[in-house]
């Protein structure tokens, strides 16, 4: 059963693009990620423009993340005040990402520099994550409580000004890393064409202290902002959302979102963070093979002139 | 003085005869094609078109020894390719060199009765751009072969070049007919078709003809208000990211 996208000008597999919707939501629902980073590569397999899949998959993310974000919410683990603030720093991290994006672009060399960084940085997160939470799981099994709250412990940015006590995280912090955690977001999403979900997460579990559940819920909460103002800033600058792959897969997105935020809850905590952080280490395994391996085909094509 | 006249200008004539006959076309070429536009809808997944043409005026009655080629050409609106090439540099592959092929079919189809080199000497393929490759691109930058021929190869991959030297069937010495594949990822706008006709290495007639590839109806419309509407386009798809995002919290809060 194929349909034609109007956008991408070629026909597609609807059940295919559908059930991508449903695999990618599950994992957003689950981890509170967008999931664009697992989304956009298997688009482009499938044959979608890259340019097109960059554009169509934040609206997915919308949506997906907004249908988490309302289970999080009526259990009460999204920190909107948190969300607000990262978000104001997000935002500027975004337009200073997109800022270097096309300098980096016009210098050359923009695909190794992503791919080396996302490889470098993944596999840090992930290898981070998958230690601590083997730790933890180690100390459960072992019967002790688990120490990942530690108050006595005050890092140097507990000290800065502007104050503000976030109910739900169970925080007293000041408004200065959080922003700055946003920008870093921000940044980073927007210069590898990715959510940001799975680099803020572990910032909030790790270095703000936040709960697990309360960190993937704010995430959700933050998604849903930053892909609607991409969406939006897609279709103006680049023309290339097409509202057809845009919404099979939101379907798709929004009922695997609903069973993988079921599912997010119903493991433990430090579970969550073991199987996030594999996640994270397949995904920098996955595109470091692709640099070290002999590719098939060592030419590429791409049409500079968007569109006939 | 006048008989000499006279005489130049019957010698002139002859000459000019003698010359520009062989310049004019001995035959003529009538082409009809099933459809001129090929309409895009949700369901499109490509078509095919069909191509009749006859040789008129055409001696090949009288004489049986005559044999005609066929080559059909299909071009896409015309593009700028960029091949890149992958080198490994600290055990990483990655884009190495690059070529421009500015003004390159985006969409091509070169359909023959048989091998394009079995038509006649090589200056005949370069002269009447026969073949994928002549058809493609300038002489000069065919000459760089490695990247010229890696462009060819993902392109006839992505099935938008295609060539097929058995696909135009004569029915009789001087009536053939073909079918022209439009894939489903083909580009829209303006397809230029080529039909021309040889006999023994030597250009008989030729006919030129065109067809649009355009979006209709829903697809039409959503092309045209991403490109001409951009924001409220934009603001669209975001809201029904929400109202999707929205329904399906509801629906599931009950289930």
């Amino acid at each position: 059963m194929s349909i034609y996208l109007p956008i991408a000008e070629l026909p597609v597999n609807i059940l295919l693009i559908f059930g991508l919707g449903i695999a990618v939501g599950f994992i957003s629902g689950m981890f509170g990620v967008g999931g664009g980073f697992l989304m956009t590569p298997m688009l482009i397999l499938v044959g979608i423009p890259p340019s097109v899949a960059v554009a169509s998959v934040p609206s997915h993310m919308a949506a997906s993340s907004l249908t988490g974000a309302i289970s999080y919410w009526r259990k009460r683990l999204v920190d909107s005040g948190l969300g607000l603030v990262l978000l104001s720093g997000g935002l500027l991290g975004t337009a200073a990402g997109v800022w270097v994006f096309s300098l980096l672009r016009r210098a050359g060399q923009l695909d190794l520099i992503i791919n080396l960084s996302y490889i470098l940085l993944l596999s840090i997160i992930g290898t981070l994550m998958i230690v601590e939470s083997v730790r933890a799981l180690w100390r459960s099994l072992q019967g002790q409580q688990p120490v990942l709250r530690r108050p006595g412990t005050h890092s140097w940015f507990h000290g800065l000004p502007l104050k503000f006590r976030f109910r739900q995280s169970r925080i007293y912090v000041s408004a200065i890393p959080v922003t700055a955690i946003g920008f870093g977001v921000g940044f980073l999403g927007a210069l590898m064409g990715i959510g940001g979900g799975f680099l803020l997460i572990p910032a909030l579990i790790y270095l703000m202290r936040v709960p697990t559940a309360v960190s993937v819920g704010t995430s959700l909460f933050l998604t849903l902002f930053t892909m609607l103002a991409a969406t939006v800033l897609h279709a103006v600058e680049n023309r290339s959302v097409d509202v057809v792959l845009a919404f099979t897969l939101m379907i798709g997105g929004v009922i695997g979102a609903q069973s993988g935020a079921r599912a997010g809850q119903a493991v433990r905590a430090e579970q969550l963070r073991f199987l996030l952080g594999i996640l994270v280490f397949a995904v920098a395994a996955r595109v470091g093979l692709g640099l070290l391996t002999k590719p098939i085909e060592l030419f590429s094509v791409i049409s500079t002139e968007a569109g006939g | 003085m006048i008989l000499r006249k006279a005489a130049a200008s019957v010698a002139m004539a002859t000459m000019l005869f003698f010359f520009v006959a062989p310049l004019a076309y001995a035959e003529r070429l009538v082409t009809s094609l099933s459809t001129h536009r090929v309409l895009i809808s949700s369901n499109f997944t490509g078509t095919s078109l069909v191509l009749f043409a006859s040789i008129e005026d055409s001696d090949a009655a009288k004489d049986k020894s005559k044999r005609y080629d066929v080559a059909i050409t299909v071009r896409g609106p015309a593009t700028t390719f960029v091949t890149r090439k992958k080198e490994r540099i600290l055990g990483f592959w990655v884009n190495y060199e690059s070529r421009r092929y500015p003004d390159t079919p985006s969409y091509l189809a070169v359909l023959t009765n048989r091998p394009p080199a079995e038509f006649g000497p090589l200056e005949l393929q370069t002269k009447y751009k026969l073949g994928l490759a002549f058809a493609a691109l300038s002489p000069s930058l065919i000459q760089d072969k490695e990247f010229s021929e890696a462009l060819l190869r993902v392109k006839k991959t992505e099935g938008l070049y295609y060539e097929e030297t058995n696909a135009v069937t004569f029915l009789t010495p001087t009536l053939f007919r073909a079918t022209l594949p439009i894939p489903g990822t083909a580009p829209t706008g303006p397809y230029e078709i080529d039909v021309q006709v040889f006999s023994n290495g030597v250009l008989a007639a030729q006919q030129s003809t065109a067809i649009e590839v355009v979006k209709t109806g829903f697809e039409a419309f959503v092309a045209q208000s991403a490109r001409d509407t951009r924001l409220d386009y934009g603001l669209g798809v975001a809201f029904l990211a929400f109202v999707v995002g929205t329904v399906a919290g509801l629906v599931f809060r009950r289930a």
